[in-house]
């Protein structure tokens, strides 16, 4: 009797989740996975093939945009790591009790604004008539405007800005349950700053910064607004690429092949990252 | 027992505000946007109380993809190009012809009028009607940039870092006609047009150091030019004329090789469940006295007999100095697009974008 209802309860807690994986994410994607291997041979005439995905290979723009989005996506969470780190440390770790809420607060912040609202402010700021570029010809910097705007330093830049909050969240949530006990420890026994960075606070910090760093490059390849937004001219985004082949070119299923190729692009990239720093997925869920 | 009361009770609720829409009728619109003013809406649903009109806005490429992913479902009343029905409708069968007897088509301009049903007919059906047209054309700065006439001077090196285009197919088009080529009679030969792709991509590559930025949308448009970021470039006319408006030195140019015209039009999608209402909204906007509060709030023009008289006077200020009477009768209509053209010209576009021009 106990066991049954036991059973009962979990079939009824379980069962929302199960609902919303197969009706949302598994049967759109089953969807998906059949329009990429429908080949168009006339006006509403369509046949089985991998013609879509052969495409892809045998077309360098389309791997390229892949290869760049790829590679700048991981300059990205690199740097959102970088920057990221030492925030997320001083807010767990050096801020008093009463600050840290405060701190974390303002990091939150920026996320009650819209993607496209953030993107917009940067425009102010960085366009050739915008606030920096004016500032620097006042104070005589520059004798001339500078167009900060339409280059991939402005996509990282942006790009950062906008995801680092996902990298702050899990450093700190993993930082403030270190014991500072640990930290004394390594000093006490003669480690200098750097070893006790390196030998206790990162292996500690591992789940987080793993985490932090999936969650980040994933954002990151697949955003859409700011590389468009902030972008020049010379500089495409695959997910742009998949727009693209959507809505102007009307081709949904070789977009459906690209958002396929994009899926599998950034599982290998995690995969791999995680078996180059030795860890696992179970490990950056629940510790230890 | 009492959680079934309370289940039967939000079920009958649900069936009676059901019941209760189902007594109004509602059109729904999908059109571009400021193509159905707040104030033609009130109108018309004072004039015709049982019917309640919701409007969508889109644009040409989300109006084919989202009847598409429907069947032509969710909207009864769609307003695509005219070049954007033919092809659309063999693909994918999203519209249902037209009956012309229930349109009042003896206000529309006849040459309009005759080209549309000329473009949009299958199998002796009728699929669309015009209701405004425009054209895409060279916006320039006359205090700073005195001289741009055609599509090429786009890329003149004396205006570097200076221009701007959208990378849509439309300059695709208008570098071709400036090249010397008529792209329109290449539909027939896709080969030919193949060629011609080439060539004018080879030229915009040439030009991409010219340029400062591709355009996405009116308003980066506007916020460039406006500050003088940039001094001329491709545009549309209806956001040359709200420019003209705040600084009268710019002004539309219509290129030399012709400026390129679209038309809006009027269709039905195929499961649309108002077509009477559709009809009615259709012969309404069609009035005079609609079409001037249409056009204020569109900048295009209608097309209907007379359409250019009935635009507000700004508008027509705006037109009268960017257009003579010769370069209305040097406009090239967008031809429509063959099937596999979309691709041809995708692209090349992609070309475009992924070369360093630098």
């Amino acid at each position: 009797m106990q066991s049954d209802i036991k059973k009962l309860s979990l079939i009824l807690l379980f069962a929302p989740f199960a609902l919303w994986i197969t009706l949302l994410i598994i049967i759109p994607h089953m969807g998906m996975v059949v329009l990429s291997l429908r080949e168009k041979v006339a006006p509403r005439v369509y046949e089985f093939g991998f013609g879509n995905y052969i495409d892809f290979i045998n077309e360098p723009i389309y791997w390229n945009t892949l290869l760049r989005t790829g590679s700048m996506s991981i300059l990205v969470t690199f740097l959102a790591l970088i920057i990221g780190f030492p925030i997320a440390y001083y807010i767990a770790k050096i801020a008093g009790k009463r600050s840290r809420g405060a701190l974390f607060l303002l990091c939150l912040i920026p996320l009650w604004v819209s993607d496209l609202i953030r993107a917009f402010g940067w425009i102010l700021l960085l366009r050739e008539t915008g606030v920096v570029s004016s500032f620097l010809l006042w104070t005589g910097a520059v004798n001339q405007p500078i167009e900060f705007l339409y280059n991939d330093v402005t996509v990282v830049v942006g790009l950062v800005y906008t995801v680092i909050l996902f990298m702050i969240v899990p450093l700190v949530s993993t930082l403030d349950g270190m014991d500072d006990a640990m930290i004394e420890a390594g000093y006490n026994l003669g480690g200098n700053g750097l070893t006790v960075l390196r030998r206790i606070i990162v292996p500690y910090a591992m789940p987080g910064i793993v985490s932090g760093c999936i969650v980040v490059f994933m954002l990151t390849a697949g955003s859409y607004l700011t590389p468009i937004l902030l972008g020049g001219k010379n500089s495409s985004w695959f997910t742009e690429q998949i727009y693209d082949q959507f809505i102007t070119r009307f081709n949904w299923e070789s977009g459906a092949a690209f958002g396929f190729l994009l899926l599998a692009f950034t599982s290998i990239v995690v995969w791999l990252g995680l078996r180059l720093t030795g860890q696992t997925l179970a490990n950056t869920v629940a510790k230890q | 027992m009492r959680r079934s009361m309370k289940i039967t009770g939000v079920i009958a609720a649900m069936m009676l505000t059901t019941a209760s829409y189902a007594q109004a009728e509602t059109l729904r619109i999908l059109t571009w946007g400021s193509y159905a003013p707040d104030e033609l809406i009130q109108k018309f649903e004072k004039e015709n109380p049982d019917i309640k009109v919701e409007v969508t806005y889109s644009n040409n490429e989300e109006m084919i993809a989202k009847l598409r992913a429907t069947g032509g479902a969710g909207f009864d009343l769609a307003q695509p190009s005219h070049d954007r029905i033919y092809a659309a409708q063999l693909e994918y069968d999203i519209y249902k012809p037209l009956d012309l007897s229930k349109i009042d088509t003896s206000v529309m301009e006849k040459s309009l009028l005759e080209g549309v049903k000329e473009n949009t007919t299958i199998d002796g059906e009728v699929y669309a009607v015009p209701h405004q047209w425009g054209t895409s054309g060279l916006m320039k700065n006359k205090a700073m940039a005195p001289d741009v006439k055609s599509w090429g001077d786009l890329c003149d090196p004396k205006y570097k870092g200076k221009t701007s285009m959208r990378l849509k197919r439309t300059i695709l088009l208008g570098t071709a006609f400036a090249m010397g080529e008529n792209p329109f009679e290449a539909y027939s030969d896709l080969d030919k047009y193949q060629q011609i792709l080439d060539k004018v991509a080879e030229k915009l590559i040439e030009c991409k150091s010219n340029i400062k930025a591709y355009w996405k949308g009116g308003d980066d448009l506007s916020a460039m030019m406006l500050s003088g970021e940039i001094v001329a470039s491709e545009t549309w006319d209806s956001t040359a004329y709200k420019l003209y408006d705040q600084n009268k030195d710019i002004v539309f140019v219509p290129p030399e090789t012709g400026a390129l015209a679209w038309i809006d039009t009027f269709a039905l999608p195929r499961k649309g469940k108002a077509d009477d209402a559709a009809y009615k909204w259709i012969n309404f906007v069609l009035k005079p006295e609609n079409v001037s509060i249409m056009s204020a709030s569109t900048g295009a023009i209608a097309a209907v007999k007379g359409g250019l008289d009935l635009l507000p006077a700004d508008k027509k200020a705006a037109v009268n100095a960017a257009f003579t009477a010769a370069d209305i009768d040097n406009l090239k209509f967008f031809a429509n697009i063959p099937p596999g053209v979309e691709d041809m010209e995708g692209k090349t576009l992609e070309k475009i974008k992924a070369a360093t021009g630098e």
